[in-house]
């Protein structure tokens, strides 16, 4: 068991609280470097798409798990910088212009959309997020000249001044150091100042309000960062697809992305990674399995979405601290072990609370 | 007089989305929490309703009747089974579980072969017959919607007006811990709004199964609900009708008359504009919390 004596103010913000993080983080991220000769080109195109996903993640976590506000239109934004960067890229930009191109332009969006989330609340924002999701699908389907329409559109690969990130391995570099580097810029802003107001906001608007904090300010803050990282992780979308059309952004992906952070675990940055590796593992679980089922089961259309909803619905009524509160417990268990309470993390009941009154 | 004809269409096509928004609203302003599922549960009302019909061979008004049945106890059950242990939670958590829910019905539709997989249609009785005044030509169907919304509407309004039950529902949605110490069962309550709401999906599922097909995807219309439910006002259940009636109409004259792909987009573009102006509706109450 591992006591911490905190001696001085800067340890309680510190990224790594001890040599234990220093060394399983160290070790993860020597691991990921060295992926590319370990693993096979499949599954690190796979390893590749959760890297995007947990960008995304990240970024709806910042809004929906520290902020409270849910957006159930982040593909939208996703779209957003999906569909600049490949008109950029396949105008001849270099990559790092177009990506910081799409991302402040998901951001100008995201701030628009973050607009009526200063006058409404819960259940509205997220119907106005569904309805501007649909918006700006319609939106692609429709500027056939800039989105080529609901034929599609080629992306081309990201070109860096001349070095052109075409192979599987050099893009997963390239993601891989983006993420890490995001991942970074989340837990930093989060020890901020600025991130203490997001959370202060998400526990309590009336006593966020009443220590100074200005809501309309922070609540459209964070629609931005959130866009921009959707952004970014659109962008890396657009390049590893190769191909976007309207409907990889729809309603549906952007439940998934709630879906994702909500299993990973709300409220933690790690749950962002959790849940991408699950968004992205499920289905290959799936598939694994499906063989051993009856046909009638195993090869029904309905399988995949029948399994994302019991999963769903098993993690909201049994663990809804999502992955990554299930690895608290367990970790709890072993660290004060025999001392381990039933009770530990129980939810209080409570009699439902009324969103209607502000 | 084309005019007419697109108000007309656009009322039927808005007592479809009133009713399955009256489902929402109900639910709403009963247990405090929102239903994503609900165009789910229109789905499996319209599939309940084809079973008793073409697999069960009952007559029409048998397998209506059966079909909303089937769904009030299976609003019952759901609301016993997977709302209730969570009440109290945040909302968030609620609407992922409702999410969740409509994930697995459709899926679970999805996975029965050849029902499941295929389009049917319903045999109502009243199938392509016209009725025409002038130039004016009405279908069955779209009388039928318009007229059984207006006869639920009221049944509604007399429930919550004169019964004991509708009565303990307005107060427990008003304020559960208030309810219960007036000796309100408030649990038994959440059950039976659910119930309802299930119910009243079905009924929307059976009319409009004529227009358009009985078949697994059918309850993302479930979605353009919700824009309904807004424009009306959230917690307010002749507000759903007229959000929903606003809704369909506006999006049939778009249809008619705007560029293509307005009409697909015009319940959001109504509903960000109504957000913007006037966040709680046309009926919605203004609300206070006092610290």
């Amino acid at each position: 068991m591992r006591f911490l004596f905190k001696t001085n103010y800067n340890q309680d913000i510190k990224l790594a609280k001890h040599g234990g993080h220093l060394f399983w983080y160290g070790l993860l991220i020597l691991l990921l470097v060295a992926a590319p000769w370990i693993l096979s080109e499949y599954i690190l195109a796979q390893l590749t798409f959760i890297l995007i996903y947990s960008i995304a993640g990240l970024g709806l976590m910042l809004l929906a798990g520290f902020t409270g506000q849910f957006s159930l239109g982040h593909a939208a934004f996703l779209g957003m910088g999906a569909y600049v960067q490949g008109y950029l890229t396949n105008h001849g930009m270099p990559f790092p212009f177009a990506l910081v191109v799409a991302a402040i332009l998901s951001a100008v969006t995201g701030v628009i959309v973050g607009l009526p989330a200063l006058r409404v609340k819960g259940i509205y924002l997220g119907i106005a997020t569904i309805a501007f999701g649909y918006i700006v699908e319609e939106g692609f389907a429709r500027f056939e000249g800039i989105t080529g329409g609901n034929a599609g559109m080629h992306v081309k690969s990201p070109d860096f001044f001349g070095f052109k990130f075409d192979t599987g391995e050099s893009f997963y570099a390239l993601c891989l150091v983006l993420t890490v580097l995001i991942t970074f810029g989340i837990l930093n802003l989060l020890r901020s100042s600025t991130g203490r107001a997001f959370v202060a906001i998400r526990d309590s608007e009336i006593s966020a309000q009443s220590m100074g904090i200005h809501l309309a300010y922070y609540k459209t803050l964070s629609f931005a960062i959130s866009a921009a990282l959707a952004g970014v992780a659109g962008a890396l979308y657009a390049h590893n697809m190769k191909f976007i059309s309207p409907d990889q952004f729809n309603i549906i992906q952007s439940i998934d992305l709630v879906l994702m952070i909500v299993i990973g675990g709300l409220g933690f940055v790690h749950g962002a990674f959790l849940g991408a590796i699950f968004l992205i593992a499920m289905p290959q679980l799936i598939n694994a399995v499906k063989d051993f089922l009856p046909a009638a089961i195993g090869q029904a259309p309905g399988l995949q979405a029948f399994v994302y909803g019991v999963v769903l619905i098993a993690f909201v009524l049994f663990e809804p601290m999502g992955l990554y509160g299930r690895w608290l417990k367990m970790r709890t268990y072993f660290q004060i072990f025999p001392f381990y309470r039933k009770g530990m993390f129980k939810r209080q009941k409570s009699f439902q609370k009324s969103d209607r009154l502000k | 007089m084309d005019f007419l004809q697109q108000v007309i269409s656009g009322l039927a096509q808005g007592c479809i989305y009133g009713l399955i928004a009256l489902g929402f609203v109900l639910i709403y302003k009963g247990t405090e929490t929102v239903s994503f599922a609900q165009g789910e549960l229109m789905m499996l009302g319209a599939f309940g309703g084809y079973i008793a019909m073409n697999t069960l061979g009952f007559p029409f008004w048998l397998s209506t009747l059966s079909s909303i049945m089937a769904m009030a106890v299976f609003g019952i059950l759901l609301e016993r089974v997977v709302i209730r242990p969570i009440l109290g939670q945040p909302a968030f958590s609620i609407v992922m579980l409702t999410i969740g829910i409509g994930y697995t019905t459709r899926g679970l539709v999805t996975m029965i072969p050849v029902l499941g997989t295929e389009t049917h249609t319903l045999q109502v009785p009243y199938k392509d017959e016209i009725f025409q005044f002038g130039t004016l030509v009405i279908g069955a169907e779209q009388i039928v919607i318009i007229g059984v919304t207006i006869v639920l509407c009221l049944a509604l309004y007399a429930l919550f007006k004169y019964s004991k039950i509708g009565i303990a529902m307005q107060a427990s949605s008003q304020n559960q811990l208030a309810a219960y110490y007036m000796g309100i069962p408030v649990k038994n309550i959440n059950g039976l709004v659910w119930g309802l709401a299930a119910a009243v999906a079905a009924v929307a599922g059976i009319l409009l199964a004529p227009i358009t097909f009985v078949y697994a995807n059918m309850g993302f219309i479930g979605l353009k609900a919700f824009p309904a439910a807004v424009v009306g006002g959230f917690g307010s259940l002749p507000g759903a009708i007229v959000g929903g009636l606003i809704i369909g109409v506006v999006e049939s004259l778009a249809g008619f008359y705007a560029p293509e792909g307005v009409k697909d987009i015009a319940a959001y573009v109504i509903v960000l504009i109504m957000l913007l102006i006037k966040p709680n509706g046309l009926f919605g109450e203004k609300l206070r919390k006092k610290v």
